[in-house]
């Protein structure tokens, strides 16, 4: 960990004015995967911004929007009545994810930003292009057993490690963001994190200095039948082989409308839309749901040691589907 | 008892070592609490003395240089306040520093464990704010006014809390390193679930909470790595303190002769 | 079952490790203390160019970096064989230390550790060991099982004579002890002298190190380690961190403390190598065993050519006429491996555990029966009688507590809802082995007694456990008894491991009560009017603080009244203790049976161990409470190494990829189902006067391959290759 600034800001617009006047500083909230990166030296900020106590924790619903904080934390999100009630794809998306302990500091804000959990990133002596542009990516001809299936590109082929944030893909979340300036903006979930393509450094579509303020989600049918499913390698306290996010709104035995999204198996989380095209207007019947999940996984290109996953998401999505469909944990 | 608890030998010091245990009053203090609570719980001589010498040998000379770092920039360091087990601790602290190594290195309260430094096995959890968290991934800074407890803190008095007490019943440990941050987790996890706090196991969000089952308890304390493989204690322990759910031994003990299996 | 011997016990040190006052290596605070911080090497194999360490010096806090080029050399390097680190620009392992930084602060050192600049003479590293089999040489000859072939009658005409056989490859990837605890050194020097606290499972042998690295005389180090925060066999041996915090300490004349990251921890000590195992099994079609060949190879480096006598028991469990095995190591760039709980029981059973249950479904015999079948009631080795062997009785008691008799025989044939049900069993053995050991006992006339003996604890319970034994033979209550271990002043123990320090230690404290007994005897005979004038020793018992006649209670005098009506305050008898010849005529084992039923999810892959249920026969149990938690800590350590454990390299660079505990699985809560682990209790007079065996490692031995049998039993899939992952049961 370098030496840095720590400065403690008292409003999201002085933060995001701190954070526009050097762009060397990174935002400060729960640190669970900040400071993990600044003591391997991945991460070198030269100030950090402490946003952790900033009124922006609040979890309010307007007009069926339900709007949460960016720095509410994640044991208080997925607890939330109105996440529990209408979101709880979301609460059990929250609840796979790291450790109890963890989730009380992590903030919704933090787990939208953090990074990989790829070891060549993590690790300064192998080549990473994620973390230094040019240097090559270790994982590619290397150990990728945890690695992309989907959207990978010859610079980079790691994964969003993110449980929430594959719930809020299916769930077509807006994030809200603050620029330095003072001004708002909008971006929409899928538009969010990104593909690596050509610049694998750049995870998501924020431009510098700029604060993320609260996730919105628009309100839905899917309460009643939804499921977050995750594979992994220990029972718990692990990151995800594959994991699922399923939604269904049934008409009798009839899919009205399907939502599935996919984490682990690639640089962002993973909408099926194809899947969900296909589930539409069908029975909610296994048969459809396995063929939903190879369907899913058809455009799937796996790397040398993760084949695996191409078959283990197609079951994955059949057995969500069909859990979702059973009620959940709702 | 019938050893003198008043005097117990602080053997295998140095004259030196001895004299500066004298000067230390605080010492005094604490290791009279110590034959309190040992007297209390049954304590072996054995255990006695040992946490005497080892508290002695463990607090001898502690500087001022080993309270506080010297940089080569003194206006880099941030005065921060925190409140640990009820004491306020004003400390100047270089601002990389995580709650953890202040704990351990400033405050020189070492009963908090650092397994990872990363977040990856939980024998750093204290509690902050009443709230289990890992003080390996929390600035110092960041706790100005949060109020800290661990587990030096927990123990009211003389008597201990009662999971530290079924964490003895149970032997719900071995080599004891991870323990700590066990003990901290079980008794946040009692209060969760009495709050209603769901976990990836409980069959139903709306429902959460309440007594919980073994795969419950066994979810929620997995934020805890135990390389010795006490879980299955750990859950008893917990159980016990949560539900009031008693676990049957697991365990029997045959003589061939007894078992006519001989 | 004595007054306190086989009674329950809660752990002596528990209060302290409850209330976090138990102190462990980097827990004591020196006056003055400068912190370290190791630099890694960034390649595998070559050497150091130039190192540059300007950036790093001038840093702010940093006192001073040691390197190759300024480091004190090692006095006697050909003291032991382990790696000395910063002593020449050679690299040896990827993650190999190339400097220290000691700096006034933790954060200050590890800042400083990004700026060294190195460059390297690059050589190609090899670790690919399942590639580099050819390249295998015999193993030297073993400490405990001599020579690293061994055979008896006619293995190859065995194989020909079999009606039935199997012939089967097994492979077992890297794996590390992962203790909670980093290792950790805190080192200062006094007057020339060095004090040391240390993270170790033997005091001595790093104080004989440190004298050999500074040429000192070994009583001028003092090695202290009151608290172990587990160990697993990584502090058997002296790394390379306490001569380096050492030296850091004497060259900048202060106190440094030195603790590894966890990323550190996967270079700065040994782990279980990478193993790979032929299994040959001949049978007659009534399950007889006609031959046994069992071939085992393990990676080591290239500096130690180390094997891990993967094939100790193989010819001890099963009656057998003809067998051969045969141990060789693979040369690679990476550390020396090292002992790991239950080192070569648990990788050999596996394999054999394994072959023995494919050859049951060739039979079509009943795992347990074929076991039976081949019951060894003499060491099928050498024909000698084992002193005890209850393992029958393990078997029938695990059995039926198990539900054995309610398995399906056939494999895929048990489910519930998806999940495939599978029932597997296996077969656990240790030594019984003993050491050389010293204890100190202060008897006082208040009634009280100090015991001393430089073991350690590293979480088996033998702060508890010796305090037991000294208070059954002491005749005091355990609570006037002081137990102490892990430092240099107290009287030689050997070190923790091998599951034998119970029988070491404990038979050094028994012997010394018995002569502090005899004492006693000469010293109440001579008073008036003795009750005890015409007693023997062997007549006499000390109980309830009192020396007295066995049979009569009322007989005798208490224990402060002989030393003071002889004026005495105390008395003190240091015992050594040695293995009996009576050991020599008989095969000394521990054993075990074990049963797992596995739940895996057909789709999904994944597999569950919902159930085990463990019988161990290891002599008489002193303490039931942590003897259980010894074995249940065996078989989370068996489930983790089954399913979950594996150190994965990428070899293009010989650098492990999975350094944290993030990447390394070790089993969580969640992955432990419930476990039933039962003793079978025998009265072994041959193995050491308290009559115990090892326990620690024994419970892990079979597990491993009862999971891999019970995942065969419930999927249908033979999974040979460890840790089974659910790509693997999947087939993908």
């Amino acid at each position: 960990m370098r030496a840095f600034e720590y400065t403690r800001a008292a409003s999201p617009s002085q933060a995001a004015q701190y954070a526009g006047a050097n762009p060397q500083a990174r935002y400060l909230s729960g640190g669970t995967n900040l400071l993990d990166l600044m003591k391997e030296d991945v991460e070198r900020p030269t100030q950090l911004i402490d946003i952790g106590r900033l009124e922006i924790s609040s979890i309010t619903e307007t007009g069926g929007v339900l709007r949460l904080g960016a720095s509410a934390n994640n044991t208080d999100t997925a607890n939330h009545p109105l996440v529990r009630e209408g979101f709880p794809l979301l609460a059990q998306a929250i609840l796979a994810g790291a450790s109890q302990q963890i989730r009380n500091m992590a903030s919704n804000g933090g787990n939208l930003n953090q990074r990989t959990r790829c070891a060549y990133f993590y690790d300064t002596a192998m080549p990473c292009n994620k973390r230094e542009a040019g240097s090559g990516c270790g994982a590619l001809g290397g150990i990728n057993r945890m690695h992309a299936v989907f959207g990978w590109s010859k610079q980079c082929v790691a994964v969003h490690p993110s449980d929430m944030c594959v719930a809020l893909a299916a769930l077509d979340a807006t994030v809200r963001v603050l620029k330095p300036d003072g001004s708002e903006r909008s971006i929409p979930f899928a538009n969010y994190h990104r593909l690596p393509d050509e610049q694998p450094q750049k995870d998501n579509t924020l431009e510098p200095g700029e604060l993320v303020t609260a996730i919105e989600l628009p309100k839905n049918r899917f309460a009643a039948h939804s499921y977050y499913l995750k594979v992994r390698d220990r029972a718990s306290y692990a990151f995800a082989l594959v994991s699922v996010a399923a939604a269904l709104e049934l008409e009798g035995p009839i899919i009205k409308a399907a939502r599935v999204a996919l984490g682990g198996v690639a640089h962002k989380p993973w909408r099926a839309t194809q899947a969900e095209e296909f589930l539409t207007g069908k029975a909610a019947e296994p048969k459809i749901f396995q063929e939903a999940g190879e369907l899913a996984m058809k455009t799937a290109r796996p790397l040398e040691g993760n084949a695996f996953k191409i078959p283990l998401g197609a079951k994955a999505i059949a057995r969500a589907l069909v859990m979702a469909k059973n009620g959940g944990v709702h | 008892m019938a050893y003198d608890i008043e005097e117990p030998t602080l053997h295998d010091l140095t004259p030196d070592e001895l004299a500066l245990v004298e000067e230390m009053s605080e010492f005094g203090e604490s290791r009279r609490q110590f034959m309190g609570k040992a007297t209390l719980g049954g304590l072996s001589l054995f255990a006695l003395e040992m946490m005497a010498h080892q508290q002695a040998a463990a607090q001898v000379l502690p500087s001022d240089s080993a309270l506080h770092a010297k940089p080569a920039d003194p206006s880099s360091l941030l005065e921060v306040t925190v409140e640990v087990n009820g004491t306020t601790h004003p400390l100047n602290l270089d601002p990389r520093v995580t709650l953890l190594d202040a704990l351990r290195e400033k405050l020189q309260m070492t009963g908090t464990k650092k397994g990872c430094d990363h977040g990856q096995c939980g024998a750093c959890t204290v509690l902050v704010d009443d709230r289990r968290v890992l003080s390996c991934l929390t600035l110092a800074a960041a706790c100005e006014g949060r109020k800290v407890t661990t587990i030096e803190g927990l123990a009211a008095g003389d008597a201990l809390h009662p999971m530290q007490t079924a964490f003895i019943k149970h032997d719900a440990f071995q080599c004891g390193y991870c323990t700590p941050g066990q003990i901290c987790s079980a008794v946040a996890l009692v209060k969760e679930a009495s709050e209603g706090q769901a976990s990836y196991a409980s069959p139903k969000l709306g429902q959460a909470g309440g007594d919980l089952s073994d795969a419950e308890i066994r979810e929620r304390m997995s934020g805890n790595l135990c390389r010795c493989g006490a879980y299955p204690n750990i859950v008893k322990a917990v159980a016990e303190v949560q539900s009031g759910r008693l676990s049957p031994h697991t365990w029997n003990f045959h003589t061939r002769v007894e078992e006519g299996l001989a | 079952m004595g007054k306190y011997i086989g009674q329950e016990f809660d752990r002596v040190d528990g209060f302290a490790k409850v209330t976090g006052r138990a102190r462990y290596a980097a827990e004591f605070h020196v006056p003055n203390q400068a912190y370290g911080y190791l630099v890694m090497s960034q390649i595998a194999r070559g050497s150091i160019a130039s190192i540059t360490v300007k950036e790093a010096e001038s840093a702010p806090g940093v006192i001073k970096v040691l390197t190759h080029l300024n480091t004190p050399k090692f006095a006697k390097p050909d003291h032991d064989e382990q790696f000395k680190a910063l002593q020449s620009s050679r690299i040896h392992f990827n993650s190999q230390p190339i400097a220290l930084i000691i700096a006034e602060s933790f954060e200050q050192a590890r800042a400083a550790s990004y700026l060294v600049q190195a460059t390297y003479r690059k050589e190609s590293p090899l670790t690919d060991s399942v590639n580099s089999l050819e390249l295998a040489v015999q193993a030297p000859n073993s400490r405990f099982s001599g020579p690293s072939i061994q055979s008896q009658g006619d293995p190859q005409k065995g194989l020909s004579e079999a009606e039935v056989s199997v012939e089967v490859e097994y492979t077992i990837p890297i794996e590390h002890h992962n203790p909670m605890e980093p290792h950790a050194a805190v080192a200062y020097w006094q007057d020339g002298k060095l004090k040391i606290f240390d993270k170790t499972q033997n005091v001595y042998n790093v104080r004989e190190h440190l004298a050999a690295g500074f040429g000192l005389p070994p009583e001028d180090v003092e090695v202290v380690s009151p608290y172990v925060g587990g160990a697993f066999g990584s502090s058997i041996e002296t790394n390379y961190y306490p001569f380096l915090t050492a030296v850091a300490s004497r060259e900048v004349k202060r106190p440094v403390k030195l603790v590894y990251t966890r990323r550190q921890m996967f270079t700065g000590h040994g782990y279980r190598p990478f193993t790979h195992q032929k299994i040959k099994l001949g049978a007659r079609k009534s399950g007889e065993l006609t031959a046994l060949v069992h071939e085992a190879a393990n990676n080591t480096s290239r500096i130690q050519l180390r094997g891990d006598d993967t094939i100790r028991f193989s010819r001890a469990v099963y009656r057998c006429p003809n067998m051969k095995v045969s141990q060789k190591v693979i040369p690679t760039d990476l550390p020396t491996p090292c002992a790991m709980r239950a080192p070569g029981a648990v990788s050999g059973m596996f394999a054999l555990e394994s072959a023995l249950d494919e050859l049951s479904y060739k039979l079509g015999i009943d795992p347990l029966e074929l076991r039976l079948i081949n019951y060894a009631d003499t060491d099928p080795a050498t024909g000698k009688p084992y002193s005890t062997k209850a393992l029958r009785e393990c078997y029938a008691q695990a059995a039926e507590k198990f539900g054995w008799s309610g398995r399906d025989p056939k494999p895929r044939s048990m489910r519930e809802g998806k999940e495939l049900i599978g029932y597997g069993m296996s077969t656990g053995v240790w030594y019984a082995l003993q050491m050389p050991a010293s204890a100190r006992v202060v008897l006082k006339a208040d009634g009280t007694a100090k015991v001393t003996s430089a073991t350690s604890d590293i979480g088996p319970g033998t702060y508890t456990v010796i305090t037991m034994i000294a208070a059954e033979y002491l005749g005091l209550e355990p609570s006037k008894i002081e137990f102490g271990l892990g430092d240099t002043k107290m009287p030689r123990a050997p070190v923790q491991g091998g599951s034998w320090t119970t029988a070491s230690v404990g038979s050094a404290v028994h012997g010394a009560a018995m002569e502090l007994k005899s004492r006693l005897l000469e010293l109440a005979i001579r008073l008036p009017d003795s009750t005890l004038a015409q007693a023997t020793p062997e007549q006499t018992v000390l109980l309830d603080g009192r020396l007295q006649l066995k049979e009569k209670s009322s007989s005798g005098y208490a224990i402060s009244e002989i030393l003071r009506a002889g004026g005495l305050e105390e008395l003190v008898c240091q015992h050594t203790s040695q293995p009996s010849k009576e050991r020599d005529k008989y095969q000394l084992l521990a054993h075990g049976a074990q049963f797992v039923e596995v739940r895996v999810d057909e789709e999904l892959g994944t597999v569950r161990v919902s159930r085990a249920v463990e019988a161990t026969a290891c002599g008489k149990i002193i303490n039931p409470k942590t003897s259980h938690s010894q074995e249940i800590g065996g078989i989370v350590w068996g489930i983790g190494m089954a399913l979950t454990e594996a150190t994965e390299i990428d070899h293009r660079y010989g650098r492990i990829i999975n350094p944290s505990l993030a990447d390394y699985h070790v089993p969580s809560c969640a992955d432990v189902g419930d476990v039933v682990t039962d003793f079978i209790e025998e009265d072994d007079r041959v193995v050491n006067p308290l009559g115990v065996k090892g326990m620690g490692e024994l419970g892990m031995v079979g597990i491993p391959a009862a999971i891999a049998n019970a995942v065969y039993h419930a999927t249908g899939r033979r999974i040979r290759d460890l840790p089974i992952t659910l790509d693997k049961v999947l087939g993908a």
